[in-house]
């Protein structure tokens, strides 16, 4: 591998990462936020009209860093993988002027009148308007989801010209758009965006309630953050398992890569945690014999292609990689369910916000989402290797020709320095919003929203 | 090949494009300039009340870079990749500048202490500049041609790019945004500001068209290939002609303090400027300076009739929204900043 691949991968891994950091939480808040001025206008009650400011100051934050490093990624395209993005454009090129035209737009036009807006429009316009910037957000997602499911999946295309001047062109338009793996992944990162938003607001809640402060602010967003959170993790579930189904019709390399499964072809295993050394092939740890057969094939004897069944040139490499990223994910999930139920249910017995513990583990448990998410596309992206584009462009004839290693070398060693830079100051602002919490006029408690904790010795 | 009203797909997705890189001049230039005056301004509630004018709209302004992009990536791809990975160093410099340009705009204001502000009016003033001297330097190259061979392939060097003309192409954009930007501003402003602005608007516009009659000059006699066309078809010397005239009349609207007018002036001449110059390129979208057969035409680059032909419905359905939201927004922004407790920066 020449050096201008290794880092241009490196960069684009690390990039593309780190945008992934602020994405979902939009995503997740956005919904939250339309939830909770939604409240507002229903029940005229000021308190959350004073939630949804004080949200909104948070999502704009976040919506800043993701809009600067996702231009990034734009570009990144034609940068260093020009090769590829010639080879792609008739297909990628299309969603990603589709999602500026569709999504970023209304976006972004829409913020404006969220942040700057409450003096100038009616507060149904407002509402109008966090709603549109919450689809907008959930659209933005959904054309670069679609593109990069083609290029897991590719459908609805044919190859024109060869070698170098090989490219893919568009013959069914809807095929390429619903191609097999795009439903499947859309519905997914949408969830683990919501649990990516609704865990932050989940986190911060139960730290104003821990610490005494905003307590009646606090239950209420806790409550919108808890519902939407059990839901998605209950959905992710289901959705992660139809994933899981489409890659092992589609991309039976990464599946083998996920479970460590090396005999070419044999009952597969599944495991609860485990470790692969891919010199011995060996895959040593917890696990249910012929587990993943019995989930493919409902048969725990049913044979699974291995690796082995794979062209050496055609194998992912980082096999302990893809299997530990992926069984991380799904550990995290199964988490995420636990937690959340056994949530609901305290607050069913009214025993929740007393629950201290329980509370400090919700200001903690806003990194679970975060890596899960972060893990699964690792999964997704190295499982995927060597191929760009699955079967069809391999990484290494992707990149741009014009470009010399020294000058990935030297962006790529910017992009560390500034985005530390950016995720420290980052940190600082949001700690310093949440320290301030919402802007309280509200005297007197409200009716109908701290029954709780009017019951609650601690927090009176 | 396929035509839409006359047209072929190709020719429709350049002239797309050609719009939208128009709208972005427009649109971001205004802001950039601001950006590019803001030290200029030296009280703290100056600076606010400027950074206010651009708050709410300056991010809607840049989503016509995000989608002129796009664009060109789903239009001609072939494009995308060679620009991008040409020009590899300046645009990685660009994106910096971007990201530098926006946490600027946000986080100046989230800090009491006199050295955070400075340092992000310092930061967001320098990244507005560079950005613009950036395109100016990207757009000069590429009108006199890259060094590409018959394959496309680039047999230049990095430091090709920094020569004198596209040295006077940096500073003519910079200038033409700073006097853009400048407009823009006084209509958002009161008092002693907008008195400072009217004599910053005088200034740069002055300076504007000394710059704007050196790149005229320059352009005739450096790079022939971009005013051949006239040769060809004289009745389109009539652009030439409009922009003079067009220029003229920021001065004079300047002059009479009609600065509204000034601005839409202003505007006409960024997007007459890049029509000038698109028309010097059409039908090839990038030039090769060593070899004519290096140059890329819409039609080699071009994605499939297929796709440019489902995109131009998106396009015809979109670009009407687009321009919706915009006018929205500024219109719900309209009338002069003022500072409250609702204000953000
Ligand atoms: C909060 C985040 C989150 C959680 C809790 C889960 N996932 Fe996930 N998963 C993602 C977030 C995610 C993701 C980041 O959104 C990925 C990366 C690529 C993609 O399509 O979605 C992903 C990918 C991904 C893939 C790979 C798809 C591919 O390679 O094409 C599979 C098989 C699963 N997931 C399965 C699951 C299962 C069985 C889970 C058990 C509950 C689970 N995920 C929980
Ligand atoms: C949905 C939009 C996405 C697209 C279109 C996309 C596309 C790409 C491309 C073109 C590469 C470089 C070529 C390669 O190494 O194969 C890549 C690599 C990679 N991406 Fe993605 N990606 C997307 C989302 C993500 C996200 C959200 C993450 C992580 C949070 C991610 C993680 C990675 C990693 C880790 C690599 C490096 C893989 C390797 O080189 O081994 N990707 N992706
Ligand atoms: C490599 C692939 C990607 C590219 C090229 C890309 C491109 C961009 C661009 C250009 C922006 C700024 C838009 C603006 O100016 O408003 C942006 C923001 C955004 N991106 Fe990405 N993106 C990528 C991956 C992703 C993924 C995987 C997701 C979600 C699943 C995503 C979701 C968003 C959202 C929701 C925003 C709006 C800003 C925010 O809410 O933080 N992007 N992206």
């Amino acid at each position: 591998m020449d050096n201008v691949e290794l880092l241009s991968r490196i960069q684009f891994a690390f990039t593309i990462a780190f945008h992934y950091i602020y994405p979902p939480l939009s995503i997740g808040l956005g919904v939250c936020l339309v939830i909770m001025e939604g409240q507002y206008l229903r029940t005229k009650n000021k308190v959350y009209e004073e939630l949804t400011r004080f949200w909104i100051r948070i999502f704009a934050l976040i919506f800043g860093i993701g809009v600067a490093t996702g231009i990034v990624m734009e570009f990144e395209f034609g940068t260093n993988w020009a090769t590829y993005s010639r080879y792609v454009g008739d297909i990628f090129g299309s969603a990603l002027a589709a999602e500026g035209i569709f999504a970023f737009a209304m976006e972004s036009a829409f913020l404006g009148i969220l942040v700057f807006g409450w003096n100038r429009v009616s507060p149904p316009v407002h509402f109008l308007a966090t709603v549109l910037v919450a689809l907008g957000s959930i659209f933005s997602a959904l054309w670069i989801v679609i593109a990069n499911s083609w290029q897991q999946t590719p459908a609805g295309y044919r190859i024109e010209g060869t070698g170098m001047q090989a490219r893919a062109i568009v013959t069914d338009f809807w095929a390429m758009v619903f191609n097999p793996s795009s439903v499947e992944r859309y519905s997914h990162v949408l969830i683990g965006a919501l649990l990516a938003g609704s865990f932050l607001v989940l986190s911060v809640s139960a730290w104003y309630i821990l610490k005494q402060k905003h307590v009646v602010h606090a239950q209420a967003a806790f409550r919108i953050g808890l519902w939407v959170a059990a839901i998605s993790a209950l959905g992710q579930l289901f959705t992660g398992h139809q994933s899981a189904e489409v890659v092992t019709k589609y991309q039976p390399a990464k599946l083998a890569a996920m479970e460590g499964h090396f005999e070419a072809s044999a009952p597969a295993d599944m495991y609860l945690v485990g470790w692969v050394d891919a010199k011995t092939q060996t895959t040593t740890g917890l696990k249910i014999p012929g587990g993943l057969s019995f989930l493919v094939h409902q048969d725990f004897k049913k044979p699974i292609p291995g690796l082995n069944s794979i062209k050496p040139e055609n194998r992912p490499t980082a096999v302990n990689f893809v299997f530990q990223t992926y069984h991380l994910m799904v550990g995290i999930g199964m988490t995420l369910i636990g937690l959340t139920l056994f949530s609901l249910v305290m607050l069913y017995r009214k025993r929740l916000f007393q629950t201290r513990w329980l509370m400090g583990v919700f200001v903690g448990a806003v990194l679970l989402p975060q890596i899960a998410n972060q893990v699964g596309w690792y999964t997704a992206e190295v499982g995927r290797q060597p191929w760009v584009v699955y079967g069809l462009l391999r990484t290494s004839d992707a990149l741009s020709q014009a470009v010399r290693a020294e000058h990935v070398l030297t962006s790529l060693i910017l992009f560390t320095l500034v985005y530390m830079m950016l995720f420290a100051l980052f940190l600082y602002l949001l700690n310093k919003k949440i320290q301030h919490g919402p802007d309280i006029q509200t005297t007197s408690q409200e009716p109908g929203l701290d029954s709780s904790s009017r019951m609650n010795p601690i927090l009176h | 090949m396929d035509t839409v009203l006359g047209l072929d797909l190709p020719t429709w997705w350049f002239l797309l494009i050609g719009a939208l890189i128009s709208g972005y001049g427009i649109l971001d230039g205004f802001d950039l300039g601001a950006g590019a005056l803001h030290l200029f301004f030296r009280k703290e509630q100056s600076r606010r009340i400027a950074l206010n004018a651009i708050g709410p709209v300056w991010d809607g302004n840049e989503v016509w870079l995000v989608i002129g992009a796009g664009a060109l990536f789903a239009a001609f791809p072939l494009v995308y990749g060679t620009i991008l990975s040409v020009f590899y160093l300046p645009f990685m410099l660009f994106l910096f500048a971007i990201i530098f340009r926006a946490i600027s705009i946000e986080f100046r204001s989230k800090e009491e202490m006199r050295w955070w502000r400075t340092m992000w009016d310092i930061s967001y003033s320098v990244s507005s500049i560079t950005i613009s001297l950036l395109l100016g330097l990207i757009l000069g190259n590429l009108i006199q041609g890259l060094p590409l061979n018959a394959r496309h392939e680039f047999v230049g060097r990095l430091s090709d790019f920094f020569n004198p003309y596209a040295g006077l192409i940096s500073i003519t954009v910079l200038s033409l945004f700073m006097m853009h930007g400048a407009m823009y501003l006084i209509m958002k402003t009161e008092d002693r500001l907008y008195a400072k602005l009217t004599i910053i608007a005088n200034n740069t516009s002055k300076f504007f068209i000394l710059c704007f009659m050196a790149t005229s000059l320059a352009t005739l006699i450096y790079v022939p290939h971009m005013t051949a066309i006239f040769k060809a078809y004289p009745q389109l010397f009539i652009l030439p002609i409009a922009a003079v005239l067009i220029v003229l009349n920021i001065r004079r609207s300047i002059e009479k303090r009609q600065y509204r007018r000034g601005f839409i002036s202003s505007a006409v001449t960024t997007a007459l400027l890049l029509i000038l110059f698109a028309m010097g390129l059409y039908p090839n979208l990038v030039l090769s300076n060593v070899d004519p057969n290096g140059h890329i035409s819409i039609y080699e680059a071009a994605s499939s009739d297929g796709s440019l032909r489902t995109m131009l419905l998106f396009a015809a359905i979109g670009m009407p929204l687009v321009a919706t939201y915009t006018v929205f927004m500024f219109w719900t922004f309209r009338g002069k900043v003022k500072l409250d407790e609702h204000t953000s920066y």
